[in-house]
């Protein structure tokens, strides 16, 4: 039931994304020339391309935020049953969230949380 | 499965998606004018009594304008791009419950199209497959500007998601379940959970504008640094389709809003005058789009009055600050948990 009604909606996002550039594809004109096909950077001939290396500042973010997320993941579980369990997952959970915090805190002191 | 219920889908799934994008058509309108008001102007005026047709105006135009594929760009990747973010959008609506549940004929209709039991999970997965759609459109233009705003969006969006989500587990140790209809359920009366965690409430609410690229967080798109942002190179319907995406978006997150923490279809006091479930179901969904419709404006009036921040200023709040509050609302709930008895 509820598969059937995801599988519904899936089609419609589908159809409406696809039927939506199709459309577009048939009602526009088209007239490119050399000057249209170049990449806009304020006018100016672009030099060489952007599919290059990037500050690596983006890719220290990225990694904490893997190590976070999946942290994150291991706390709904316990947030769901946090009242049947009780004291103990209370307990078991501050402690898991104090590792975290020191893990922040230590990529902090390192220099990862600084933007360049 | 019956017919009955194959028809009953159907139908639901076609009103939530056509409501979606007819509120995310006239969301543009609705922020075109809020701006010209706040702004001492007249805002659209010509097509239509008051403008009202503008909408349908901008849309035909974005159907109707070239196409242009830059030739140094991925085509391929360039085309899945704003099609990838148009269809997320679409998606993240599913989960939501517009309203109790309609009783014809004996038989039980709720309003809500499927009810996940890990309707929140499948929100923030839903959601965050949308940072895909902005990465491969930027990176798929070839245009060093589009680059970096699609960079910029995605590191934007994977900070702030960590801060949302604790505020969200903050409420999940409150509610005891992550599907969405029993949250809304819960918080029936005056029982909002905004009542009980303002905190969390005012966390989700900072990460949710975060989430959805609107401005003070509208770095990627920072026209005065980066000509257009990821979408520079974009032109006719697949711009159309980032910037529509942009508020469908909004408009799922101010429904999320307001069915995480401002009770969601419950309206107090009404168990007193309206005892019909049929006239009940249909005045809370009324109700439910006010509250969604306030959260809109919300988003908007915050836009045209905060300025935008700088990209270090961004990342200092998501990282050092809004993430460890975070962390400390989560054990803070859980001490505060303690102390009242819920958890022995």
């Amino acid at each position: 039931m509820g598969a059937g009604s995801l599988i519904m909606l899936f089609i419609c996002g589908v159809a409406f994304a696809g039927g939506g550039i199709a459309l577009s594809w048939v009602l526009a004109k088209s007239s490119p020339n050399t000057a249209k096909g170049e990449a806009y950077e304020c006018g100016i001939p672009s030099t060489g391309t952007s599919w290059i290396q990037f500050n690596v500042g983006y890719y220290l973010f990225a990694l904490i935020f893997l190590v976070f997320d999946v942290e994150l993941v291991f706390m709904y579980p316990w947030a769901v049953v946090v009242k049947e369990v009780g004291m103990v997952a209370l307990v078991e959970i501050l402690i898991f969230m104090f590792i975290l915090f020191m893990g922040l805190v230590y990529a902090w002191k390192k220099g990862a949380l600084k933007w360049m | 499965m019956e017919w009955g219920d194959i028809i009953y889908k159907s139908i639901l799934v076609v009103c939530v998606f056509s409501v979606s994008l007819l509120v995310a058509m006239y969301s543009t309108y609705a922020e075109r004018k809020i701006a010209a008001f706040l702004q001492d102007r007249l805002g659209p005026n010509r097509a239509g009594p008051f403008g009202i047709l503008q909408p349908v105006a901008d849309g035909v135009k974005m159907f109707m304008k070239e196409e242009i594929i830059p030739d140094v760009s991925n085509k391929a990747l360039f085309i899945i791009g704003p099609s990838v973010a148009m269809f997320t959008a679409c998606m993240t609506g599913v989960v939501i419950p517009w309203g109790t549940e309609l009783v014809i004929g004996g038989k039980h209709y709720p309003l809500q199209v499927t009810d996940v039991n890990i309707g929140i999970l499948y929100l923030f997965g839903v959601v965050s497959i949308g940072v895909y759609g902005i990465m491969i459109g930027g990176w798929a233009s070839n245009n060093k500007y589009s680059l970096l705003g699609a960079i910029r969006a995605s590191s934007q969006m994977i900070s702030y998601e960590l801060a949302m989500g604790l505020s969200i587990v903050a409420l999940i140790m409150m509610t005891g379940t992550l599907s969405v209809r029993e949250i809304a359920a819960q918080q029936v009366g005056w029982h909002w959970n905004v009542l009980y965690q303002p905190f969390g409430c005012l966390l989700f609410m900072i990460c949710a504008f975060a989430e959805t690229n609107r401005a003070p967080f509208d770095l990627p798109e920072c026209e005065t640094e980066l000509v257009g942002g990821y979408h520079t190179e974009y032109s006719s319907m697949k711009l159309g389709f980032y910037l529509f995406a942009e508020y469908i978006n909004m408009f799922i997150s101010s429904a999320v809003i307001a069915t995480l923490y401002f009770g969601g279809y419950n309206m107090p006091f009404i168990g007193r005058w309206v005892h019909d479930p049929n006239w009940m179901a249909i005045l809370g969904t009324v109700f439910f789009f006010c509250k969604i419709f306030f959260f809109i404006f919300l988003f908007m009036w915050v836009r045209w009055t905060l300025p935008r921040f700088r990209y270090d200023q961004l990342m200092n709040l998501g990282w050092k600050i809004l993430i460890p509050l975070a962390l400390l609302h989560v054990a803070a709930t859980g001490v505060v948990m303690w102390l009242t008895g819920q958890i022995h």
